[in-house]
């Protein structure tokens, strides 16, 4: 890499040659004031605020826009000299500053992003105390955005961060800039609402406050909150995330950075699930009686399951999507020692845990997609399933290197593919070298073959799984320090399931049998609402909220949603992560594991850990991996090989995507009234299209 | 200027369609551009669906454009609140009337050909008449300062407009039969009122004139810049010397000025 000398504040530094003054000067150490410049977004230099000095130069220059390269030696062959503290670079910023403020609203005290604002904090850093600004300001009429963004006209500043995230990074260009000069508005075509599933980063990426968020309107100030980092467990990605809360209550979810995971996005989802933290909980156990649910003490419901328990060995257990590893570790013991293997997860289909980590996991990693140059979809919507995983192939794909196909529902993605077919036919054409962008995966230096989660979720998913790992390892998509056959989940809970073996096995009940007629008598749901079971099954429910599995369920015993305790997930990579405690459980509810180790105790087989400590203790005993906190732990390639020489006979049925609607896959978000007001806005959205 | 919205739903057609020639003309526009850029085009085309549309564009014509050149609608939008030659509001179906009111036509009469527009049109620019044929607006210049004042109607522009060839120039219209594009007071192009004012007689003469001019030699760097005697000379008169008292040999009619601190009555 070519290096470039400069002297900046007097201070000499070494940068690559293709930064930019503001890059320069922050890896000098110097800090440079910005509103529209964001270091994920394209180039705008329409602030002003980054001014700095170069030596011999009449006037600033925005050091955003302005190359390294593009600065002249002196004289006599010195490095280019800059300033980023001298009297005309403070006087710039003053200048600047006031302009930006003179048609700034004087509201911060009624403004939402008052406090954690770029402007309120870049006035006080380098602006002036006064205006000399005597005239009316301008006034902009609100525009409407949607059911998340809420808009302050106002107080815009034209950066056109927005806009350009919009298109950018959303991969919908809905947003733009209407007008020109003082007149100049920002806005969607005829105010239509957005359309985009990462909506809600615009409020972050605005540094002042026109755009704020809908639901957290007027709730909280930032400073009176307590702030937790967590791990978002809406889909597999486990973006990282910081969980604000009052009191006990949740108030909002905002993104921490992660650069190999989410970057400092998080889905829709992700962040406005808030308000169904807070409805439909179930805060008390529940016995049904004469078939109405009553509520009742812990110890009347412990002892009904154990009437139940007792003298029979046909249970089972099934995991649902939020399930933390903890409680699923703690059910598999428990069943142990009740003489059962049932178990299962909701999710997890036709992966198989003994075919080895690399049959169910992303192995390229999602920060590996920046690398790939072909990849092939199959039988999955990335954009619905993992949006945040999906605007990073959208990065990968803008900057012209990767190539994608699709074989599955056709979609809008954000970025083009190449549409290869629906079904399984497909993907037999396409091994067999009928396509070609077959040539295109086999050329491929670092190619990915994703396969969705809904393809093992298919009656013949195993046998579609061990044909896409066949074209996988046919194609050259395993090599040598590049592994690209990539398992996009869509369950939090998957991965860590299977790794600690809350899996189907040889000996054990499948979930269909689980949840048929006869085969089971009690079944133990952990927040399993996806699954119908059977009549004559004598279900306990240990969840969060009032949803379907509820519904069904004979005993309910109140569990924490992932807020409110501490546990570890595994994200679709296999990446460890561990989500904190923001806030504690309603009423009688308790942490999951903690409510299974009680339970043992009434049942009589006592499971041995009295404290979170000790069941993780024994949790990486058994799974040392997971002791490895934000780390993944490589799949073995070898058990692609081998699940590609299972093969089986495959159905010619199309693919469907496992994400119908994209805000409504968990009882939380089900039980969000914002979530519901988002699907509404996006099946019109597609009624409208199909028209 | 002024913030510039879309014309609102009730006057919006419901829908936008480029007849045969101009949607060849459209394609033909976009093989202007290499592929993948058709999105330059972007301008040509809205301005002919404007042409098209007697005048103005529509929501609708602005969805035809973005569909044909495969961009989002919100971008042509911006394209067509940005420059504000695109109308957005419906225009007069005989005329619409630009007057230009930059600085020469200002000074030379523009208010008045405002004055005459918002009397026989509408007080408000952007309004249409009473019969729907007629707008004005008032516009930046159009770069006919030299036959100022002038107004553009369609592509023509009428130079040299006093109020009277303003209400001609209106009638003409109304009539359909507007007068000849250009200079209203007969002079040819650009030239000065009333006809060539030098080079009547040939140019021999001047010619020779210019050649016998002594050459002084070229300013060196080093050198200040000499001041000219022509730079000196100041055009206007040397001011007269005061009267030694103008009031006693010409009295000012209707006796001695008041004393200012004198209370009214």
């Amino acid at each position: 890499m070519a290096m470039t000398k400069l002297i900046i504040d007097g201070k000499e530094i070494e940068v690559p040659a293709e930064y930019t003054l503001l890059q320069a000067c922050e890896a000098a150490g110097a800090e440079i004031p910005r509103f529209c410049y964001h270091e994920r977004l394209s180039i705008a230099g329409n602030c002003r605020m980054c001014l700095v000095e170069v030596k011999g130069g009449p006037k600033p220059v925005a050091s955003c826009a302005w190359g390294v390269r593009d600065c002249r030696p002196g004289p006599k062959g010195e490095p280019p000299e800059i300033s980023t503290r001298s009297p005309m670079v403070r006087k710039a910023r003053e200048g600047v500053m006031e302009f930006l403020l003179i048609n700034h609203p004087l509201d911060c005290p009624i403004c939402d992003q008052g406090g954690e604002c770029d402007l309120q904090d870049q006035a006080m850093g380098y602006g002036v105390d006064t205006s000399r600004f005597a005239e009316n300001k301008r006034a902009v009429e609100d525009k409407y955005l949607g059911a998340l963004v809420k808009t302050s006209m106002n107080r815009c500043i034209q950066c056109t961060r927005c806009v350009r995230f919009a298109a950018e990074i959303c991969g919908v260009p809905e947003m733009g800039a209407t007008g020109r000069g003082e007149d100049m508005e920002i806005t969607s075509f005829l105010e239509t609402a957005l359309t985009s599933e990462l909506q809600g980063n615009l409020v972050d990426i605005c540094p002042v406050g026109a755009l704020t968020s809908k639901p957290y309107a007027f709730a909280a100030r930032p400073w009176e909150l307590g702030k937790t980092q967590s791990i978002d467990v809406m889909d597999a990605v486990g973006s990282a995330i910081r969980v604000d809360t009052r009191g006990r209550e949740v108030m909002r979810i905002l993104p921490r950075v992660n650069e190999a995971v989410n970057e400092e996005w998080i889905s829709d989802k992700t962040r406005h699930i808030v308000d169904g933290l807070r409805t439909q909980r179930l805060d008390r156990p529940y016995i049904r009686d004469n078939g109405k649910l009553r509520a009742a003490t812990w110890a009347e419901a412990f002892s009904a399951i154990a009437a139940k328990v007792a003298g029979t060995k046909k249970i089972g257990a099934i995991a649902g999507d939020l399930a933390a590893v903890e409680e699923m570790f703690a059910l598999k013991a428990l069943l142990a020692s009740m003489g059962s293997a049932n178990l299962a997860t909701q999710s997890a289909g036709a992966f198989d845990a003994a075919a080895g980590r690399a049959s169910y996991i992303f192995n390229p990693t999602i920060a590996g997609i920046e690398q790939a140059d072909a990849l092939l979809i199959v039988g999955s919507n990335p954009r619905k399933e993992a949006a945040v995983l999906n605007a990073r192939i959208r990065k990968a794909w803008r900057t012209g290197a990767l190539k994608v196909g699709l074989i599955g529902e056709k979609a809008d993605l954000t970025y083009r593919y190449d549409y290869l077919g629906a079904g399984t036919d497909s993907l037999a054409e396409l091994a067999a070298g009928k396509n070609a962008f077959a040539d295109v995966l086999k050329n491929a230096k670092h190619p990915i073959v994703l396969v969705g989660a809904a393809v093992a979720a298919r009656a013949d998913g195993a046998a579609v799984l061990a044909a896409a790992a066949k074209l996988a390892s046919d194609f050259g998509v395993i090599k040598d320090g590049w592994n690209g056959f990539a398992v996009l989940q869509t369950a939090a809970s998957t991965v860590g399931a299977l790794d600690i073996g809350f899996a189907p096995t040889s000996g054990s009940l499948s979930l269909a049998q689980m949840t048929s007629a006869g085969s089971l008598d009690v079944l133990f749901s952990l927040g399993a609402d996806d699954v119908k079971v059977a009549d004559g099954t004598f279900v306990v429910y240990i969840g969060t909220h009032g949803d379907r599995g509820a519904h069904r369920a004979d005993v309910i015993l109140p569990g924490a949603a992932y807020t409110e305790k501490s546990g570890i997930f595994v994200n679709t990579e296999g990446r460890v992560q561990m989500a904190e405690r923001a806030g504690f459980p309603p009423g009688d509810a308790r942490e999951d594991w903690a409510v299974i180790r009680a339970l043992s105790d009434v049942l009589g087989h006592k499971l041995p850990y009295d404290s979170l400590a000790a069941l993780r203790q024994a949790i990486f005993k058994a799974a040392p991996h997971l002791m490895r906190i934000d780390q993944i732990e490589a799949g073995d390639a070898g058990a692609i090989k081998t699940l590609a020489g299972k093969g089986g006979t495959v159905d010619k049925t199309p693919f469907k995507a496992s994400v119908e609607d994209f805000y409504l896959t968990n009882p939380i978000a089900r039980a969000s009234a914002i979530m519901a007001e988002c699907s509404r806005l996006a099946s019109g959205q597609m009624l409208t299209a199909a028209e | 200027m002024s913030v510039r919205r879309l014309a609102p739903k009730e006057v919006q057609p419901a829908s936008f369609e480029f007849t045969p020639e101009n949607l060849a003309w459209a394609k033909e526009q976009i093989t202007h551009y290499p592929p993948g850029r058709q999105a330059s085009a972007v301008i040509a085309i809205l301005w002919r669906a404007q042409e098209q549309q007697t005048g103005w564009v529509s929501e609708a014509a602005i969805r035809v454009v973005a569909d044909m050149l495969e961009m989002p609608y919100i971008r042509v939008l911006e394209v067509a609140t940005f420059y504000t030659q695109f109308q957005l509001q419906p225009v007069g179906k005989k005329a619409h009337i630009q007057v230009c009111g930059t600085t020469p036509c200002m000074l030379r009469g523009a208010g008045d050909l405002i004055e005459v527009c918002q009397h026989r049109i509408h007080h408000d620019p952007f309004h249409l008449s009473a019969d729907g044929d007629f707008s004005w607006e008032e516009v930046e210049c159009l770069g006919a300062c030299v036959n100022a004042p002038m107004a553009m109607i369609w592509s023509d522009t009428y130079e040299d407009l006093t109020k009277e060839s303003m209400n001609e120039l209106i009638d003409g219209f109304a009539a359909g039969t507007p007068p000849k594009p250009g200079s209203q007071i007969g002079r040819q192009f650009a030239a000065p009122e009333g006809g060539a004012r030098v080079m009547k007689s040939g140019g021999a003469a001047t010619y020779t004139k210019v050649l016998d001019m002594p050459k002084e030699p070229a300013l060196a760097d080093a050198e200040p810049k000499k001041q000219t005697e022509a730079a000196n000379v100041q055009e206007r008169p040397a001011p007269k010397p005061p009267a030694a008292d103008a009031t006693k040999t010409n009295p000012p009619k209707g006796g001695a000025p008041k004393d200012p601190k004198e209370p009214k009555k």
